[in-house]
């Protein structure tokens, strides 16, 4: 306790404050541009830090983190482009929220979820960091397998219109991680004898290409802008109250996506853009009217950004007590610990005790600062998005892409791909086939794949090795929890199909 | 015509020449250096990147950029390097054993040769090390052998990477004790750690640093260097307990072939004076410093080589 007092005291400085203010608003605009990540924000302005002390150098790169995962919901809403990949599924309900012109709703909503997420967040990472950290290396390869097999039962839900389109993208995806060196074994795989394929494809390249490419590609097809006919900031009057009392007075769907965004945010390496689609299915599933998620449902919006910047200092969980990143970001900011000579460990919470709590402190006074700096430059976001007319809008964005994606490894080859694979998403979604569970398989493919080899390598041993996936506890619940998530998905359908539940699609018939 | 032509083409040509000879002789370096690490941030090659950066600054008198090009276990940026680098010293890229030799061998299309540049430095080395949580059974190397000659292939030891130096000196030590154990690969030093902690191994064979880093929940029950490395006075050797095994990674930096000598030698003086001022930060994470150089390099490679060459190639 004195020790938090004390960090507290190190933050209330100008100094402190005016760093958390520069960080998270700089981390807001480049989180904001389509293909500029989380990721991509800290690792572009880490040279900045190498100046600083080691605690304003960890406070700026954690305001920058905060803003920037917040700075994807702006894209996500306006142009239905996440910004940061953990906006995925901010745009099933905030694109068609600002469709309808109600953008402003959407971002003052995202907001509101983002601050309320953040500080959750922080709190869960002060508290409970040691005994989650236990509860973290419970996570080894059979749970990890069934870990993404959870999520890849996503496939169905996402896929609303079509399981079979659904599945087909899934499988795609997978097979797209499939590409480059294996995760076990280290045979190099569909290179086509190209070396640099060894590489694979790069998570945020082909998101880029896949979630920016298209619509930029409609968007030139129809000769439109982001939003019909201009689109309003508030065609709509909505009072920032009257939002505020709608997420508040029914808090479940918030503590609910907050916890989800918790618990995956300690999973090494699920990282925000799974919480954010996880909390996002579970609001579905537990809404008592699913059927208008997808449509512009605020809640929607509330919990995916509310559980991905409970993220942002939940996944720090796993990295300050094992040095175990639990998500891509957080890679950098072990990178910056050990740069001062700080070992993750317990070390950090008794030696330098001082110095974390600042820096897990710092996020939060970040995820409060995301209020002002997000209603004020949400304004100048919009503006800059929605007045520009569309040819300049996509050729601007374009370019910011292309940039965006070779500077991530100074790699052409990766503009290439991303490029070839947003081209073919285009005609994918032509014909019904959506990006989003195209990148759950390639996100989840090479984890399931990891965690399935490492358990059958280890049970070399078993009669029967594959027994070994439902070995211990954790994993028969993990695996429970799978078989649940398909039946609920796989049931309904099938009733539907028997003809048991023909007054339901009666129902929703005349919405769809 | 034809003669304004050849004078201008003539004069053009001894211009030029000029130039390139003054180029040739002004001093190196004259613009800035591209320090490329194949690998991501937060490693080790690129901890000890960011160590060296500032001091490599100072001595060489421009700024050295340090980028990142992971990829295929570095083979990505070692493929780019070799391809397309130009000998001037201006471009220069850590290189990793045994990552550089087995990888050519083991893959058909890994895209650069091991020998295909020229290795100015190795700066350090990490021995492996065989390391178990503070609640194993094994207290000591003995133990764990007896246990593995009981049940063969029980004892599963995690390790970072295939054919990794982990997994390469983990298949001698399987040889020279006479046992089979399983090795499962992990992604990295990360998670093996986590998987330590949450007994999802029996044990992990990966490098001195974890050793130290986890001080206080584990117990390293054998280094594979000569001697005992100083970040761990009471973890024995293997050679110690009667088992020939050296080894582990070693990390150093590379230009393209035909770089000039000067070039070379300024860098390499740059590199160990940076190896100088970063032993008192290096040493207690487990780092042993190496200045090996010149025909040294040779050496090295050329031991490894022998030592890591039949395992990779009864592999294939």
């Amino acid at each position: 306790m004195e020790m938090l007092l004390e960090a507290l005291t190190s933050l209330l400085t100008f100094e402190s404050i005016l760093t958390v203010l520069i960080g998270v608003s700089a981390g807001l605009f480049i989180g904001a541009m389509p293909g500029l990540t989380a990721t991509m924000a800290l690792a572009m302005l880490l040279p900045f830090t190498f100046s600083m002390e080691a605690l304003q150098g960890l406070i700026a790169l954690g305001a920058v983190y905060m803003g920037s995962i917040y700075g994807g919901a702006f894209t996500a809403i306006l142009i239905n482009t996440p910004g940061t990949p953990s906006s995925i599924a901010t745009t099933f309900d905030g694109y068609p929220m600002a469709r309808q012109g109600r953008a402003y709703e959407a971002l003052a909503a995202a907001t509101m979820a983002s601050v309320v997420g953040g500080i959750v967040g922080v709190i869960f990472l002060l508290i409970l960091a040691p005994p989650l950290a236990r509860l973290a290396v419970a996570f080894g390869p059979s749970e990890m397998f069934w870990v993404a097999m959870l999520g890849l039962t996503l496939v169905a839900s996402l896929s609303s219109d079509s399981l079979l389109k659904g599945l087909l993208a899934g499988c795609i995806g997978i097979l797209l991680s499939t590409i480059g060196v294996s995760p076990v074994g280290g045979e190099s795989r569909f290179t086509f004898g190209y070396p640099p394929l060894q590489g694979g494809i790069e998570l945020i390249v082909a998101l880029i290409g896949l979630f920016v490419i298209p619509e930029l590609l409609t968007m030139a097809a129809e000769g439109r802008g982001a939003l019909p006919g201009g689109g309003e900031l508030r065609k709509k009057e909505v009072s920032i109250a009257k939002i505020a009392r709608h997420i508040f007075s029914k808090p479940v769907n918030l503590i609910r996506s907050c916890l989800i965004g918790q618990i995956i945010a300690i999973i090494p390496g699920a990282g925000g853009n799974v919480t954010s689609l996880v909390a996002y299915n579970e609001a579905r599933r537990f809404s008592k009217d699913p059927k208008s998620f997808g449509k512009g449902n605020i809640d929607g919006v509330v919990a995916s950004e509310s559980s991905n910047n409970v993220m942002v200092a939940g996944s720090m969980v796993p990295l300050l007590t094992l040095g175990i990143p639990g998500a891509p970001p957080d890679a950098i900011i072990l990178g910056v610990l050990l740069m001062h000579g700080l070992r993750p460990g317990l070390d950090l919470f008794t030696e330098s005790g001082v110095l974390t709590n600042g820096f897990i402190l710092s996020m939060g006074l970040a995820a409060l600062l995301l209020l002002p700096v997000g209603l004020l430059g949400g304004r100048l976001i919009h503006r800059v998005v929605i007045r520009t007319p569309y040819y300049f809008l996509v050729p601007s964005i374009a370019m910011v892409t292309i940039l965006g994606t070779f500077a991530l490894r100074n790699s052409m080859l990766d503009v290439g791909i991303m490029l070839i694979l947003g081209t073919a998403g285009y005609f994918l979604r032509l014909i019904g086939i959506q990006a989003a569970p195209i990148v759950l398989g390639l996100i989840l493919g090479g984890i399931a794949e990891q965690g399935y080899v490492q358990t059958l390598m280890a049970a070399v041993v078993d009669p029967i090795p594959w027994l070994r996936l439902v070995s211990n506890p954790l994993s028969m619940v993990l695996a429970g929890m799978v078989l649940l998530g398909a039946a609920t998905a796989l049931v309904p359908m099938w009733l539907a199909r028997k003809g048991l539940l023909d007054k339901v699609e009666e129902d929703s018939g005349g919405s769809s | 015509m034809t003669f304004t032509y050849k004078t201008l083409a003539m004069s053009v040509t001894a211009v030029a020449a000029m130039g390139l000879a003054g180029l040739a002789q002004a001093a190196y370096p004259e613009d800035d250096i591209t320090y490329i690490i194949p690998f991501d941030p937060g490693g080790e090659s690129d901890v000890t990147a960011r160590f060296q950066e500032p001091i490599l600054e100072e001595e060489l008198g421009v700024s050295v950029n340090v980028t990142h090009r992971p990829g295929g276990g570095g083979a990505v940026a070692w493929s780019e390097f070799q391809n397309s680098a130009e000998p001037d010293g201006y471009e220069i890229i850590g290189v990793n054993i045994p990552h550089i030799i087995g990888q050519p061998i083991q893959r058909n299309d890994a895209g650069y040769e091991t020998d295909d540049w020229r290795i100015v430095t190795f700066f350090h080395s990490t021995p492996n090390a065989l390391i178990v949580s503070d609640d194993s059974p094994y207290d000591t190397l003995d133990e764990l052998i007896e246990d593995a000659k009981e049940n063969p292939e029980a004892i599963t030891l995690g390790g970072s990477g295939t054919y990794s130096a982990n997994h390469l000196d983990m298949l001698r030590f399987e040889k020279e004790a006479g046992i089979d154990l399983t090795y499962i690969p992990f992604s990295g030093t990360g998670p093996l750690k986590g998987a330590l902690e949450g007994g999802h191994v029996a044990g992990i064979f990966n490098y001195t640093m974890l050793g130290t880093e986890m001080a206080d929940s584990v117990k390293v029950l054998a280094v594979a260097a000569e001697e005992r490395v100083k970040a761990l006075p009471d973890a024995p050797t293997f050679k110690e307990q009667g088992y020939d095994i050296v080894g582990g990674a070693y990390r150093g930096v590379a230009v393209p072939k035909d770089t000039p000598d000067e070039v070379v030698a300024t860098l390499e003086e740059a590199f160990a004076e940076a190896n100088r001022q970063i032993t008192e930060k290096q040493e207690p994470l487990g780092f042993v410093m190496e200045y090996i150089t010149g025909d040294e390099v040779d050496e090295v490679m050329a031991m490894l080589r022998e030592a890591y060459g039949p395992i990779l190639e009864e592999a294939e």
